[in-house]
């Protein structure tokens, strides 16, 4: 998978789920999500298995932090990281 | 071992004599009756795992006039584990907290070769359900009792949510949802014991309190202790959560956050987390919390990351989080959320 077809995935998963982009409002990869609007705890968890099934990796609790989830840019980030180690562990 | 939080019953010379496909005379086991009526009146759900005709099947219940007994009834030709799995996924309670009993020993090695956590009784056994150590809940609230009532609701809840068109934020909003936190009274001690036994998804630490712990809590005055309930168009979820706050000189310390699995799909346990945040800034102070983490409560992890709470110290299990307050998500405009008697709304 590319990078512009993970950043894709990440942004469509948050626009669909996530209650503030129900009236068609824009999602600029930059863009704090948490500003945007209210982050339940169950999109929080869904985002979560959705990035850990749709990229094959695990998320540690120290990776859980809010920075890394705040934006599509960081979320992309966090991909890129977390399978960058598995690549290296191989 | 955990309490049994559903019996799942098969139908053919399990519940009943007989087998309804071929005709025979059905007739309920004796006592059985009793013994739906007693596991009920305990908070204990039931609901049905059977290779059956399903109309055919819900028709014999009704006659007998025990239709309304059973939760999410899986009644086909799937085989009994994933109809387990169905039932485990629509109650969303741990796998290991159901118990399924069935006449064959086919069928209980099917379930238990996929699901090794389910506790398996075989049909002669039937009678000694209820003197089951594991079917005898510690506590007994209104809750408890009014259970099954409170799955029906959902039930509806589910179906219409399903079938509703339109963006799932008017949904939520449809529901008319009202979230209240109040400070604990006596009354409310007894399902609060019941809710740290019970809790374990949306549950910070998983340490049980018996009543008699609660109620020095309650009357401490450096703890402060709430209870929250949830209501929605369809009836109230009743109490579903609880947070302990323990009151220190320049801090609040979070010693419990819980929130029953029941409205895990409300998005609430951020809205506890909110108030308590803007609670402890009101009165000028830093707020901490103690975490346990275990196997089971990732979700509740993730609630305090993604509320900001940050990792101060970790040993082992055991976590320490601060929260500086520069960050507090306001509540969701889909729910109204009252305090101790006070309204908030987010409408403009």
């Amino acid at each position: 998978m590319n990078r512009t077809e993970v950043y894709n995935q990440i942004r469509d998963f948050i626009i669909k789920n996530m209650e503030a982009f129900n009236d068609g409002e824009d999602l600029a990869d930059s863009d704090n999500i948490f500003e945007k609007g209210f982050v339940s705890s169950i999109f929080a968890i869904r985002l979560l298995h959705f990035i850990e099934s749709k990229f094959d990796i695990e998320v540690s609790d120290e990776m859980i932090v809010l920075e890394n989830f705040s934006s599509v840019d960081n979320i992309a980030n966090l991909v890129k990281q977390l399978k960058g180690r598995n690549t290296h562990a191989n | 071992m955990k309490e049994v939080k559903c019996v799942i019953w098969d139908l053919d010379n399990t519940l009943w004599d007989g087998t309804l496909l071929e005709g025979d005379e059905i007739k309920l086991k004796p006592g059985i009756l009793d013994i739906l009526h007693t596991l009920d009146s305990r908070g204990i759900l039931l609901s049905i795992a059977s290779r059956n005709n399903h109309n055919h099947a819900m028709a014999k219940l009704k006659e007998f006039g025990i239709d309304h007994y059973f939760v999410y009834p899986e009644i086909g030709w799937n085989a009994k584990s994933h109809s387990i799995a169905e039932i485990q996924e629509n109650l969303n309670i741990g796998m290991d907290t159901l118990l399924f009993i069935d006449d064959q020993e086919f069928e209980a090695e099917e379930v238990k070769s996929t699901h090794p956590q389910v506790t398996i009784v075989l049909a002669h056994e039937y009678q000694q359900l209820t003197s089951m150590k594991r079917l005898i809940p510690k506590v007994i609230t209104e809750e408890s009792r009014r259970r099954r009532f409170m799955f029906i609701q959902d039930q509806k809840r589910k179906e219409d949510e399903q079938s509703f068109v339109g963006p799932s934020g008017e949904f939520l909003a449809s529901l008319n949802m009202i979230f209240t936190i109040s400070t604990a009274r006596e009354e409310d001690l007894l399902r609060a014991e019941e809710l740290t036994i019970r809790t374990n998804q949306l549950n910070s630490t998983g340490i049980q309190y018996s009543f008699d712990e609660l109620k020095k809590f309650l009357h401490s005055p450096q703890h402060h202790l709430w209870v929250c309930d949830l209501s929605d168009k369809y009836g109230s979820y009743g109490k579903i959560g609880l947070a302990l706050v323990e009151v220190k000189d320049n801090s609040w310390h979070i010693r419990l956050l819980l929130m029953s699995c029941r409205i895990v799909s409300r998005g609430v346990g951020t809205v506890m987390l909110s108030l308590l945040m803007k609670e402890a800034k009101m009165e000028g102070k830093l707020l901490t919390a103690e975490f346990l983490r275990n196997e089971r409560n990732r979700q509740m992890l993730m609630t305090y990351k993604f509320a900001n709470f940050k990792e101060k110290q970790r040993v082992g299990d055991k976590i320490l989080f601060e929260n500086d307050l520069t960050i507090i998500q306001e509540y969701p405009q889909y729910i109204q959320v009252v305090v101790d008697g006070i309204h908030y709304s987010q409408e403009v």
